[in-house]
């Protein structure tokens, strides 16, 4: 295992590094994509609204495999084509984010309706109103189901390996095949993952729940 | 529904605070209010008193326009409130015109309904900062002194959660009239609160009326309160005022059957 180690390190945690990569951008477009498609789903606009069901549906309905499949190859022939590595985090972010959706617009319905009327009577504008009052409560609420979802979208970066893009399963995968360790190789794989997500993602949501807590003056 | 009936705006001298004109609240089937006709003067302090369901807290859900109308307009200070005039005619207020009018009523509900990720200066300086467009030097200035007037300037930087029920209603109180409205509106302000407590609202409300010339309209379960300091009692009963008058006319000496029933019946709950 140390030879191993020795050998392909250096080639794991450049691939780890890509990983990261992918999930970081992956993780802003799922929040951009979640907090416009939660809003969308409550708009008063029927286009608008309509706009993010059918977004929300596509992407939580299909496959992450064939969303990423069609982004990479199948937009060139529609005429954009789109460079591998953004292509895998645009997916990912695009599909975790249908499910963000969902948290989001869930939410912010569960604030409870004497904000909305707390708000209301100030006559703040329904911008307004969202953006001060019901926004920053909602967050404190789609925190803990989101740090969930930031775990499965971690996992989910593994599948940008299948257009090529080098991340640490791509690595893991090209160690395997030059050399057949497989239990060395995926093994390691599986342990990096692992500790990204109950060592980084886990207690970085946690970091964010406590300081919502005090932002609602809980603690 | 016609509107035709209606005036396109009160006659400015003498025009009543707050007009009600043959309102009408239904929730499908159910009528809530029944062809309401109220008016209330300027500084006048109005008490709507009635058993649960009776409608009164709709009326006052109805002025701070978080309830739609089903019929009639109301009038605030002789303008039109859920209506709006174009082309000679009335029609039912846009978003702009409804936060215009209601910039002129403040409102107290009953669970407080603080801003809970805000302290209690925050909370009074959000409205005028936000909506009024002071600047955050006035809006803090204006807010405490609201603060120091209900007691609670010592406790100014303390989110809600940290307050009590008494606390919290004083702040939120505080809130309201940071926005400098002309009519105050209060929804069972002492209802979520514990015995102890209620005092400490009810005696800023008082000096609210003692000191200030607002228009108020309070919805309440405290006879007593209301007897002291309201300029008339409205007692509602299935959507619709069935007995009103002074206070001191309105508890020793009630003239309706359903108003010495009503009146009975909270007596002996003391």
């Amino acid at each position: 295992m140390w030879d191993f180690l020795q050998t392909y390190g250096l080639r794991l945690s450049e691939g780890t590094l890509v990983t990261a990569a992918q999930f970081a951008l992956a993780s802003l477009v799922a929040c951009l994509a979640a907090l416009s498609a939660g809003l969308g789903r409550l708009s008063r606009h029927w286009l608008v609204r309509n706009f993010a069901v059918i977004y929300i549906e596509i992407f939580r309905g299909t496959s992450l495999l064939v969303q990423l499949y069609w982004i990479f190859f199948v937009l060139p022939l529609l005429g954009l084509s789109l460079p591998k590595f953004t292509a895998g985090f645009l997916s990912v972010g695009l599909n975790v984010g249908a499910y963000g959706a969902e948290i989001v617009r869930g939410a912010i319905l569960a604030v409870p309706r004497g904000q909305w009327e707390a708000a209301y009577a100030l006559s703040m504008s329904p911008a307004k109103r969202m953006r001060r009052i019901i926004l920053p409560q909602a967050v404190a609420l789609m925190l803990p189901p989101w740090g969930n979802l930031m775990i499965e979208l971690l996992k989910g970066t593994a599948l940008v390996a299948l257009i090529a893009v080098s991340d640490l399963m791509f690595v893991a995968k090209q160690i395997n095949g030059a050399t057949f360790r497989s239990a060395e190789a995926f093994g390691t794989a599986l342990i990096v993952y692992y500790l990204l997500a109950r060592f980084l993602i886990t207690p970085a949501m946690r970091g964010l729940e406590r300081v919502m807590a005090r932002r609602l003056g809980k603690v | 529904m016609d509107l035709s009936a209606y005036p396109l705006e009160l006659p400015k001298d003498d025009c009543p605070m707050v007009r009600f004109m043959n309102v009408t609240k239904s929730y499908g089937a159910l009528v809530v209010l029944d062809n309401l006709n109220l008016d209330i003067q300027r500084g006048e302090m109005v008490s709507v008193i009635g058993p649960s369901g009776s409608g009164k807290t709709t009326v006052l859900r109805m002025l701070m326009t978080l309830e739609t109308i089903n019929g009639g307009v109301i009038y605030v200070d002789g303008q039109p409130l859920t209506h709006m005039a174009r082309n000679g005619r009335l029609v039912p207020a846009d978003e702009a015109h409804l936060r215009r009018m209601r910039a002129s009523i403040g409102m107290c509900f009953q669970h407080f309904n603080l801003f809970p990720h805000m302290t209690a200066l925050e909370n009074c300086m959000e409205g005028p900062v936000q909506v009024l467009g002071l600047s955050k030097a006035e809006a803090r200035a204006r807010s405490e002194e609201l603060l120091a007037m209900v007691g609670m300037i010592e406790k100014k930087d303390q989110h809600p959660s940290r307050l009590s029920g008494g606390q919290q209603q004083r702040v939120a109180i505080a809130r309201a009239l940071a926005m400098r409205p002309r009519i105050m509106l209060f929804d069972e302000v002492t209802s979520a609160l514990d015995p102890e407590v209620i005092g400490e609202v009810t005696q800023v409300i008082r000096r609210l009326v003692a000191e200030h010339d607002l228009t108020m309209l309070m919805v309440t379960h405290q006879m007593g309160f209301a007897r002291d300091i309201s300029d008339r009692i409205c007692f509602f009963y299935r959507g619709q005022i069935e007995e009103q008058g002074p206070p001191e006319q309105f508890f020793t000496n009630p003239q309706r059957e359903r108003t010495k029933q009503f009146l009975r019946a909270v007596k002996d709950a003391d």
